[in-house]
């Protein structure tokens, strides 16, 4: 549409910033090998005597990352991989500290799948030179996302943990399908939305306040969506179900650009949380742990409330400061190195350590809708757009959790919390931001053909207000 | 598809900054109550990983905190356990919690608890000055009334007469001030048992003490009210002088027995088992002397129901007054009793009840010329540096009886040691005054609650004592009589306050 001759972006180019890349990463590395000899200095009395060989791997690895995004990816945003880099040594840390008065050996596993998402990283970036080629894989996609999602429910490897059927386990190795599921339905969801999006926005009937697509257009993604929603809250992970339902209405809502949806959507939601709470008990004791959970705490209970309580009396025992690591006693938090990393950050690095971690989420979200906003092509967007919102929803749904803004759900803490699956695909989810990143930022090759441009704007689709 | 890609950039925004302001209410505004809160386990083990301050009678601590190498850092050791079970309390993991539980024996441990773990606001400076100078706050100490030699005179002679099995109590006071100096009661406890880091031993010793049927845990120096017997005949005969009836050299009614009013046959009768009590009066200080039942029961009913009351109650009956250990038993002197009911109260039966701790206020009132002080036991709380911070002033409770009353008193019960039941109790070069009483537990199997007061020296008393024997086996019944059992102990104490 720009008339403009030459470079389009109004003669504007991105500097690479590798260098600013690499002076944060020394920042994050310094955050995630201190907080490591702190933990030793704080539980054991002493700086761990592997913090070389530790902090080294750690570096290995970070660095390692970097060059790769130097070479494959040159314009990609500089503040994302350091931001990662530091909450990812950040709950290595605290895994460990957890790990030395829980006798348990999560931190060494954690650094295992650390490498392992790094390496994916790596691949992701080398192997995938343009985020749009993931387009040919939309309904491959979609469907690999829904067989991941049954896996869990196959006899044989599928595994009830804490009444959740969300793991596989083959062997010694066990997974959450669920966390791999969600990259693969973003990368569906925008491949679909961005070839129906004007039919979705524009044919059909107003129905109400909004405009109704036909069923042909939506039917599809409808179809794919409702099947993982229905499979999870089969499975009792309401968490993931509430993160997937977010998803699809704002992937929706930005690529028809009708508020509606978000009206229609939150209704949906209103109506399914009633009805899922009428339906299901254990929808009703979350919420009535959330709403009293000193009821359910305590001698004379069935202390359904034990771990939110406890949390609770960690975070507020850490105070603005924090008790420091070794401190507090973190480790009366059940699962505290998994779904309830936050209570410990919070009881040892106090609410400091907790914003530095909330302002760090913020800025994964906010690079990542930053991409998504200057991306030159409607899939990129709703890729990036797609990410970022699955980061934001998930941080809210497991941070409110812990600390009581709304009722707990199962989900893992990105970066932070004990877990494989989870890690590895986040790894995934910042390649993808990366690489939509460094396409946007990249400067435009010269278009030559003037014809082009012509021929475009006659098969524009003019938007007419109504 | 840049502006809802804006929109939910905002509302990503609203979502981080409720997370943060949520945290915020959570770890800054929430923290001080839910620190607080009783059922915080990580508050609980902070208390009680701090070095408490000691308590101390006289120099010596009787309970304080040492360094330990288990996860708690400081032990609470209590060095003389048994003679200051009933005082100190005890101090563990279950109770460290100060308000966790408001229907438990609260002690000197639990009563100062603020000053005792540093959260005093009269060491704040202290505090302060730790904060600033980066050391651990310790708490202050606490200096008890106790006097050491008394107390150990108190314990070592009601041991010895009530064997390990018996239960009985002593209190003795300071009369001037109020001061308690000894409080001992019987059986006892270890409380370094009940302190132990080891949770497993606290439980299962807790459980023993409960379940023990002569619940050692009881105070009953405080917690135990029995009729206190002839030993009420100092009241009696208070309210009758003070009443302006009679005068310490008057006669007054007497003889071997006497009928109740309204009443016929034996249950009515009282007698003086074989006492001389004269034959129709006797004098004051004879009636006193040997106890004589039927001049008291008949005092009391000329003196009358309302008259008997309103002088417990000025000696303490019916109230509360000591702060010091929590909860206490109330002494009861009956309201609104007939004619035969106010006649049995004045020797001290009927539904009078009273604790050891009642029972020398009283004489302690008559020896500080009829002012009873309110009975204190924390004399002066100190900072850790053991400089004091605060003394308790002595408080008046009530004007129990005139200075007059309570002299001519006093000689009746100087007559009481020098020449009649109350003599075990005298002491060579000092006059003594004293009161036994044996009062029938009003049950046949229980053999009757032996009870000795005085005081010494009579002329300015320093020393004031109730000795209650409830329960000495291997001691036959009838030899169960307030001089013989009580007098030995109470002299040993007054020997041990006047001599220091």
């Amino acid at each position: 549409m720009s008339q403009t001759t030459g470079n389009p972006i109004l003669g504007f180019v991105h500097r690479r910033r590798r260098g600013a890349e690499l002076f944060l990463l020394v920042l994050a590395l310094a955050v995630g090998i201190g907080a490591y000899a702190a933990v030793g200095v704080g539980v054991e009395g002493a700086v761990p005597t592997d913090l070389i060989g530790y902090g080294g791997w750690l570096a290995a690895l970070v660095v390692g990352a970097h060059i790769v995004v130097r070479l494959v990816a040159p314009y990609a945003d500089p503040v994302l991989l350091p931001v990662v880099a530091a909450l990812n040594g950040l709950g290595l840390a605290v895994i460990h500290r957890l790990d030395l008065t829980e006798d348990t050996g999560f931190a060494a596993q954690q650094l295992v799948w650390m490498t392992i998402g790094v390496a994916l990283f790596v691949g992701t970036l080398v192997l995938l030179r343009d985020h749009r080629i993931l387009t040919r894989f939309t309904y491959t996609s979609g469907l690999a996302a829904i067989v991941l999602l049954l896996m869990p429910m196959l006899p044989l490897i599928g595994n009830e943990v804490r009444g959740a059927r969300i793991w596989v386990r083959l062997g010694p190795v066990g997974m959450q399908p669920g966390e791999v599921a969600k990259v693969l339905l973003v990368i569906a969801f925008a491949g679909y939305l961005v070839l129906h999006r004007d039919a979705l926005a524009l044919a059909g009937r107003r129905l109400l306040f909004v405009d109704l697509p036909r069923g042909r257009d939506l039917g599809p993604i409808l179809g794919m969506w409702l099947i993982s929603l229905g499979i999870l809250v089969f499975q009792r992970d309401l968490g993931s179900s509430l993160l997937f339902f977010g998803l699809f209405l704002f992937m929706l809502y930005v690529a028809t650009e009708r508020a509606g949806w978000l009206v229609v959507g939150g209704g949906l939601f209103l109506g399914g949380a009633l009805v899922a709470w009428q339906l299901f008990s254990h929808v009703q004791t979350r919420v009535n742990v959330w709403l009293n959970p000193f009821d359910y705490y305590g001698p004379g209970t069935n202390d359904s409330a034990f771990q939110p309580v406890e949390a609770t009396f960690g975070m507020a025992w850490g105070g603005l400061l924090g008790r420091g690591f070794g401190g507090g006693d973190p480790g009366r938090v059940p699962f505290a190195e998994s779904d309830f990393i936050m209570a410990a950050i919070g009881e040892e690095l106090g609410l400091t350590g907790m914003m530095a971690v909330l302002v760090l989420y913020g800025l994964i979200v906010e690079r990542g809708l930053r991409a998504a906003l200057i991306s030159r092509d409607g899939f990129g967007k709703l890729l990036a757009t797609g990410l970022a919102s699955v980061f934001a929803l998930q941080v809210f749904v497991v941070i409110g959790g812990v600390t009581g803004l709304i009722p707990l759900t199962g989900l893992t803490t990105p970066f932070l919390s004990y877990g494989g699956s989870s890690l590895v695909a986040n790894w995934v989810i910042i390649a993808l931001l990366l690489r939509v990143s460094d396409l946007a930022r990249r400067p435009v090759p010269e278009l030559t053909t003037a014809d082009d441009d012509a021929g475009d704007q006659d098969t524009q689709v003019i938007r007419v207000a109504r | 598809m840049n502006k809802p890609i804006r929109t939910i950039s905002v509302a990503f925004l609203v979502l981080f900054l409720a997370l943060m302001a949520n945290v915020t209410y959570l770890q800054y505004w929430r923290a001080d109550s839910l620190a607080d809160d009783g059922r915080n386990r990580r508050a609980v083990d902070e208390a009680f990983s701090q070095p408490r301050g000691a308590i101390l009678v006289g120099r010596e601590p009787v309970a304080e905190s040492v360094p330990s190498d288990d996860r708690f850092e400081y032990q609470r050791t209590y060095p003389q356990p048994l003679a200051y079970a009933h005082i100190t309390g005890w101090y563990n993991y279950f109770n460290a919690q100060s308000g966790a539980c408001s229907t438990c024996q609260r002690r000197i441990e639990q009563t100062q608890d603020d000053l005792l773990s540093g959260e005093d606001d009269r060491l704040f400076v202290t505090r302060l000055v730790d904060l600033l100078s980066n050391e651990t706050s310790e708490g202050g100490n606490v200096a008890l009334t106790l006097d050491p030699v008394a107390q150990r005179a108190a314990f070592d002679g009601l041991r010895e007469v009530l064997g390990p099995e018996g239960q009985g109590a002593v209190v003795a006071l300071e009369p001037r001030t109020g001061k308690v100096l000894a409080m001992v009661s019987l059986p006892t406890f270890d409380p370094n048992r009940l302190a132990s880091h080891d949770l497993s031993v606290v439980s299962s010793a807790g459980e023993e003490l409960e379940e023990d049927p002569a619940q050692p845990l009881l105070n009953r120096a405080i917690q135990t009210t029995l009729p206190p017997g002839s030993t009420f005949k100092v009241v009696t005969a208070a309210a009758a002088i003070e009443n302006g009836l009679y005068e310490v050299g008057d006669d007054v009614p007497g003889g071997p027995t006497f009928q109740l009013p309204q009443t016929t046959g034996d249950t009515g009768l009282i007698d003086n088992q074989g006492r001389s009590c004269g034959a129709s009066t006797v004098p004051f200080a004879q009636a006193m002397a040997q106890s004589c039942n039927t001049t008291f029961a008949r005092l009391a009913i000329e003196v009358g129901a309302e008259r008997m009351e309103e002088q417990a109650e000025a000696f303490g009956f019916n109230q509360e007054y000591f702060d010091d250990l929590l909860p206490q038993a109330v002494s009861r002197f009956p309201e609104e009793m007939n004619e035969p009911q106010t006649g049995q109260s004045g020797i001290g039966q009927f539904d009078v009840a009273a604790t050891p701790l009642q029972m020398a206020m009283v004489v302690a009132g008559i020896a500080n010329g009829g002012t009873v002080m309110k009975p204190y036991l924390v004399d002066e709380v100190q900072s850790p540096e053991f400089e004091q911070i605060e003394q308790t002033d002595p408080e008046a409770l009530s004007e129990a009886v005139s200075s007059s009353t309570a002299s001519q008193l006093t000689d009746l019960l100087v007559a009481t040691v020098d020449e009649g039941t109350a003599s075990p109790a005298a002491i060579p070069g000092v006059q003594v005054a004293g009161k036994t009483g044996t009062a029938q537990s009003g049950q046949d199997d229980v053999p009757p609650y032996a009870w000795f007061v005085s005081f010494a020296p009579a002329d300015d008393p320093e020393v004031a004592v109730a000795v209650m024997i409830q329960e000495a086996p291997g001691i036959e019944r009838g030899e169960i009589a307030g001089g013989l059992l009580g007098g030995p102990i109470a002299k040993a104490i007054m020997k041990a306050v006047i001599n220091r």
